[in-house]
């Protein structure tokens, strides 16, 4: 933001008092108004404007949902059903806050994967990026605490088994299990402070997204070229191109978000988890929540515990090293005839490994797990260095305005983009 | 140029402060974590609800699996019949994944029974009674299979199923979470 120095007059006595004292409008102005963003972004780039939407709305709804939820071993389930059947709309704010987790998920999934697809993660992006990586974890840590919470069988076995990984710790692990439980099994004291990290972490992502979107404005944003901006013709400023544009995607967004909740709101739920946890019974499949299911499918693949832990937290921190594993020049995968082909099998693999990982653990299955996350990993450990050497990407555009209006010909006729707008001098 | 010594700063009395100031600053921050971070133990209360349970044997007939909760954990005593505690015996130790012989896991002369901790050592699902290729249990979870001594057969489970401390009271009833005085 600092890179965009306000020109941000106030045009009351009052607003220049206050801009003095407080410059919060200048700086709302030279990142959301008069902030340059390059003129050909597809609706993919919407979908970080979907997810802030969505961490506010998490955060509203389950603000509300705390105050009829109590968190207790043997009075949550009940609570929840409370909540469902007693408290005025209570039923709607639980369906919201519930499948809002999903949505959450679904527009992660699209943004990761639309920052793969444009390289938006190389440089000079990449602390930008490694900051989404630190948010997607908060997210996972948060919607597995927040699953616990309903206390049903689901909720139960799902904890046992999550928190069950880190006994894979070679001499410590037993000891940090029982840290992380407040007991000798997962039990109150274990719910108790799940609620209390529950409540905390959504914070944590907030503060984090700030800085993802501090980290932001200073390159600015990546688009479908990979080709950044190079002059004012280049660019729209952000109100009200992307500002509208923002917000109807939030609305179409919301309309896909109310399918879920009004007519199907337990699809992507487990029947197990309306029956009170028991821990003298663990439910046929255990299976978690569809957004943890290729990690899941890694956990699995690996005949081994420490091992199948270790692939699965590796599965994610290796995200991390992307910026430098990718040993390309060119950024938009638009401009690479190979790597594009590379990126789609990468994403049916990973949708396999999704699907894979909500089926049970045997036969076939497993095998078929071991190969996707071997190609898991290849792609990140093999494809992507050694592509960058032997792939001979496309010729790129001269600018983002020659990719958008053609190259434009003729010598003294028309200087290229005279016919752009006059607000685009950026 | 060549005659000046150069300077070397000697320490002061600032320096030694702040590395004084820094250092109880360090240290006394590490010392507040300590309270926090064992508020997680187990407290109190739990901890004396841990005592030792007693379980009367009598009602459990042969071939029959009671579950039982010492700790909130749960507990498997199975009531094994004469082929399932031959099955137990009967295997070549050297060939087990965390080889233990079946004598090492039940008290000398109780071989009918295997008291044994409910929870499979993968990723604590409870495994299912009188399944799985060796008759023992099996895990519907990740597919761990354990035979009729709780000992690993296959699956991802990496260690039998551990023993709890408990020792017999009389013929009919044990103490859990006591170990034999004897």
């Amino acid at each position: 933001m600092s890179q965009h120095p306000t020109t941000y007059v106030p045009k009351s006595a009052f607003g220049r008092w206050f801009e003095s004292r407080l410059p919060v409008a200048g700086l709302v102005h030279s990142s959301f108004v008069a902030f340059p963003v390059p003129r050909n972004l597809t609706y993919f780039w919407t979908f970080g404007a979907i997810l802030a939407f969505m961490l506010v709305a998490q955060i509203v709804t389950g603000v509300f949902l705390a105050m009829y939820y109590t968190p207790n071993a043997d009075l949550a389930f009940q609570s929840v059903e409370h909540i469902m059947r007693d408290v005025n709309y209570g039923w709607l704010i639980r369906y919201l806050h519930a499948n809002g987790a999903s949505m959450f998920f679904i527009a992660v999934y699209i943004h990761i994967f639309r920052n793969f697809y444009y390289g938006s993660y190389k440089a000079p992006r990449e602390v930008l990026y490694i900051l989404g990586v630190i948010i997607f974890i908060l997210m996972m840590a948060t919607a597995f605490m927040g699953y616990v919470l309903p206390w049903g069988q689901m909720s139960f076995w799902g904890a046992t088994v999550i928190t069950n990984l880190f006994s894979a710790i070679p001499l410590v692990g037993e000891t940090i299990v029982s840290y992380l439980w407040g007991g000798y099994s997962v039990g109150n004291p274990t719910l108790n402070r799940f609620f209390s990290l529950h409540y905390l972490l959504p914070f944590m992502i907030a503060g984090v997204v700030a800085l993802h979107i501090w980290a932001l404005h200073v390159p600015g944003q990546n688009n479908p070229t990979g080709i950044p901006i190079k002059s004012g013709k280049d660019a729209v400023p952000f109100t009200p191109y992307a500002t509208i544009k923002d917000i109807f995607a939030v609305v179409v967004f919301l309309i896909f978000f109310a399918y879920w909740v009004f007519y199907i709101p337990n699809y992507l739920g487990h029947a197990d988890n309306y029956i009170p946890a028991n821990p003298a019974v663990t439910p046929a499949h255990i299976v978690p929540e569809w957004y943890f299911l290729p990690f899941y499918a890694i956990l699995r693949a690996i005949p081994d515990k420490l091992g199948g832990v270790i692939a699965m937290f590796a599965a994610i921190v290796i995200w991390v090293f992307m910026p430098w594993l990718d040993t390309s020049k060119v950024r938009s995968t638009a401009y690479r005839p190979l790597y594009k082909q590379f990126f789609w099998v990468f994403v049916g693999v990973c949708l396999v490994l999704g699907w894979l990982g909500s089926r049970p653990a045997e036969g076939w299955y497993v095998i078929a797990s071991q190969i996707c996350t071997v190609y898991y990993f290849a792609h990140f450990l093999i494809v992507l260095p050694v592509l960058g050497f032997v792939e001979r990407p496309l010729p790129l555009p001269n600018s983002i305005l020659e990719s958008v209006m053609g190259v434009q010909k003729g010598g003294a006729g028309m200087p290229a983009g005279a016919n752009a707008e006059p607000q685009s001098k950026g | 140029m060549a005659e000046t010594t150069t300077h070397v700063a000697e320490p002061t009395r600032r320096d030694f402060l702040y590395i004084a100031t820094g250092a109880a600053a360090a240290i006394g921050g590490a010392t507040l974590v300590w309270p926090f971070v064992q508020s997680l133990a187990p407290d109190a209360a739990t901890v004396a609800a841990g005592a030792p349970v007693e379980v009367d044997l009598a009602p459990i007939a042969e071939g029959q699996i009671v579950k039982v909760f010492w700790r909130g954990k749960l507990i498997f005593i199975r009531h094994r019949t004469p082929d399932e505690i031959k099955a137990a015996a009967d295997v070549n130790v050297a060939s087990l994944r965390d080889p233990q012989p079946d004598s090492a896991r039940v008290k000398d002369g109780k071989a009918q029974w295997l008291v044994v901790y409910g929870n499979c050592t993968h990723l604590g699902c409870v495994p299912l009674g009188n399944s799985g290729e060796y008759n023992g249990w099996f895990c519907p979870c990740h597919g761990s299979v354990f035979d009729t001594s709780g000992r690993v057969r296959g699956g991802p489970a990496p260690i039998n199923l551990p023993i709890p401390p408990y020792a017999f009271a009389s013929d009919t009833k044990v103490i859990i979470g006591q170990e034999a005085t004897a």
